[in-house]
């Protein structure tokens, strides 16, 4: 008789515990939806024949694709996009890599002090937050609308994080290798190109990679600086296309958006399979 | 160079020791060299502006006309007129709101309750899940902004369908809570991947005696889980408030718009200085932005710091 209500508490506890399952993986499943739902726009609407703004079934074909390619605005600015996203990381790789280098293999005084306190700038003089300024500098320097001021606005804001990671990956090249080089008579340039960088390409390729998915997605700083369609890139484009246009053409932009997404999209699973959470943990911003 | 002095013998080791740290016989003013370009490109993009900003705030700068050739000092007008413009303020506070919601709510609750929800699942139920969120935070801003145009459109979006809301425009009706959902789209897999190795280092042993003491799931999170993953709590917040307060891309979705009811100050500052033209009160409202950085980034660094040293 005792065990009654000692019972009917554990079946009341039960059944609540049972509820809350219930109620959280409901809303999991809601909030998993509404993950997806642009997402599977994004894949299906390019590779239907009259796309709509809802989600349907598409009627398949790839005449979306064949369009895309004789727009010449589109193609160029993925092209435009290749040129910042390429010129950036070249900058970014070989400067970042030199000054790594050295931070690694000369004892500076305060050097951890400098590089946190680098990485702490790049926190702070945010694109967002500096765009004033920033506007301003290039204006002065006569780089507005050009090339060589958006790729150095983002060389500029990218180098500390780079200059960080790779002394990291260099502090870890044993120094051994330089050693033996230097015996046989190998100057420190020789040692660098034929003996750091070789060592050092895993986190040079990671960094290459990294800057260019940087660029690829950045908006802010080539919307800001670039003034003349045919320079901007697909980012600032993809902006345009349905805000200039009126009535939007769903079946080019919706094929834009797809394989101005695809690379990185690509680039990221590929890179999260080898590497992990590293990767994309603090790195992205 | 540093320990050249510190003893009697030092000046005999110093130079040996220098030359086994410098295996490559760079020497310091090699090192210098290697070092410059990449300081001086920092120096000029990204430690300058911060400081012009300071000078560009007490000037009245303006994109055209007589101010733009030669601007004058007007000392800390700029300051007084952005701090007793109601919009400023209005500014503020909205984006006050966004961090909030969008950012140190939605993000971290929804990045939770997803690392929370997979974390016993093994396989494609797991990998589909977690490459959605990630895929929102992967593809570019432009193209995220465009996919929830298209889901929230007014006659023939995807949300209206579900909902039965046909004709019901959400960025015009409800702008804020609009652009507080996209940004939580766009940015949860952060936590969510913070929240997912964070719980994976909690220990297995604390967890089973919790449940042999028979605590349930709420106690069990309440005494273990949380105490064990507050450094990451701490972190995660700080890192989302900091680059939610920075970004940019809301404006992408309303424009700051209707009637500047989504106009966060990132997009109050773009409006003010470049279509505007006003760059020193721009650049005033800038410097603003640039101290809550500041403060933001060195909660950051005070509590990694505590961290590291536990």
């Amino acid at each position: 008789m005792t065990a009654t209500p000692v019972r009917k508490v554990a079946a009341n506890a039960t059944v609540r515990h049972f509820l809350a399952r219930v109620a959280f993986a409901l809303i999991m499943t809601i909030v998993g939806l509404l993950f997806a739902l642009p997402l599977v726009w994004l894949v299906l609407a390019p590779f239907d024949a009259t796309p709509s703004l809802s989600l349907s079934w598409p009627d398949w074909t790839l005449d979306n694709f064949a369009r895309l390619a004789e727009n010449p605005y589109a193609l160029r600015s993925i092209g435009n996009s290749l040129l910042l996203g390429i010129g950036t990381m070249i900058i970014v790789v070989v400067l970042g890599a030199l000054a790594a280098y050295a931070m690694s293999r000369i004892r500076i005084p305060g050097r951890d002090g400098i590089l946190y306190g680098l990485l702490l700038l790049s926190s702070i003089v945010t694109g967002t937050a500096a765009m004033v300024p920033t506007f301003q500098i290039i204006t002065q320097l006569g780089l507005i609308n050009s090339y060589a001021g958006v790729i150095l606005v983002l060389a500029g804001g990218i180098l500390p994080t780079v200059i960080f990671i790779l002394k990291d990956f260099m502090d870890s090249i044993p120094k051994s290798y330089e050693e033996s080089a230097r015996l046989y008579g190998a100057g420190p340039f020789r040692i660098l190109r034929d003996v750091v960088a070789p060592i050092a390409r895993p986190g040079l390729a990671f960094i290459s990679i990294w800057t260019i998915v940087q660029v690829w997605g950045n908006f802010l700083v080539p919307f800001i600086l670039l003034r003349s369609p045919d320079l901007q890139p697909a980012a600032v484009l993809m902006y345009t296309f349905y805000t200039e246009s009126g009535q939007a053409d769903l079946r080019l932009i919706s094929t834009f958006a797809l394989l101005f997404s695809a690379p990185v999209l690509i680039i990221y699973f590929v890179v999260n399979r080898r590497y992990g959470f590293r990767f994309h943990g603090g790195i992205k911003s | 160079m540093t320990t050249s002095t510190t003893t009697p013998a030092g000046s005999a080791i110093a130079p040996r020791r220098r030359r086994a740290d410098d295996v490559a016989g760079l020497g310091t003013v090699r090192a210098g060299i290697f070092v410059a370009p990449a300081l001086i490109l920092i120096g000029i993009f990204l430690l300058f502006p911060a400081v012009w900003t300071i000078w560009l705030g007490m000037t009245d700068y303006r994109l055209t006309g007589l101010q733009a050739a030669s601007p004058e000092f007007v000392g800390l007008d700029n300051y007084v007129e952005a701090l007793t413009d109601p919009s400023f303020w209005n500014s503020l506070w909205l984006t006050l709101i966004f961090v909030l919601f969008s950012g140190i709510i939605g993000q971290t609750f929804i990045g939770f309750g997803l690392a929370w929800s997979v974390r016993n699942i093994h396989g494609w139920t797991k990998g589909l899940i977690e490459g959605l969120v990630l895929a929102a935070w992967v593809i570019p801003a432009s193209v995220a902004s465009f996919l929830w145009l298209v889901l929230l459109d007014r006659r023939s979006g995807t949300i209206n369908g579900l909902l039965g809301t046909e004709g019901t425009a959400w960025l015009i009706d409800h702008p804020m809570q609009s652009i507080i959902i996209f940004n939580i789209w766009v940015g949860t897999a952060f936590s969510m991947q913070l929240f997912s190795s964070a719980l994976s280092a909690v220990p297995p042993s604390q967890i089973e005696s919790a449940k042999m003491v028979g605590a349930s799931g709420w106690q069990q999170l309440r005494d273990v889980i949380v105490p064990n993953i507050k450094g990451h709590i701490l972190t995660n917040t700080l890192l989302i408030t900091l680059w939610t307060f920075n970004t940019f891309t809301p404006y992408l979705v309303t424009a700051g718009g209707p009637n500047g009811k989504t106009e966060i100050l990132s997009v109050y500052i773009y409006e003010t200085a470049i279509p505007g033209g006003q760059l020193g009160l721009g650049a005033a409202i800038s410097l603003i932005m640039l101290l809550i950085n500041l403060v933001i980034a060195l909660a950051y660094v005070r509590v990694s710091k505590g961290r590291n040293k536990r």
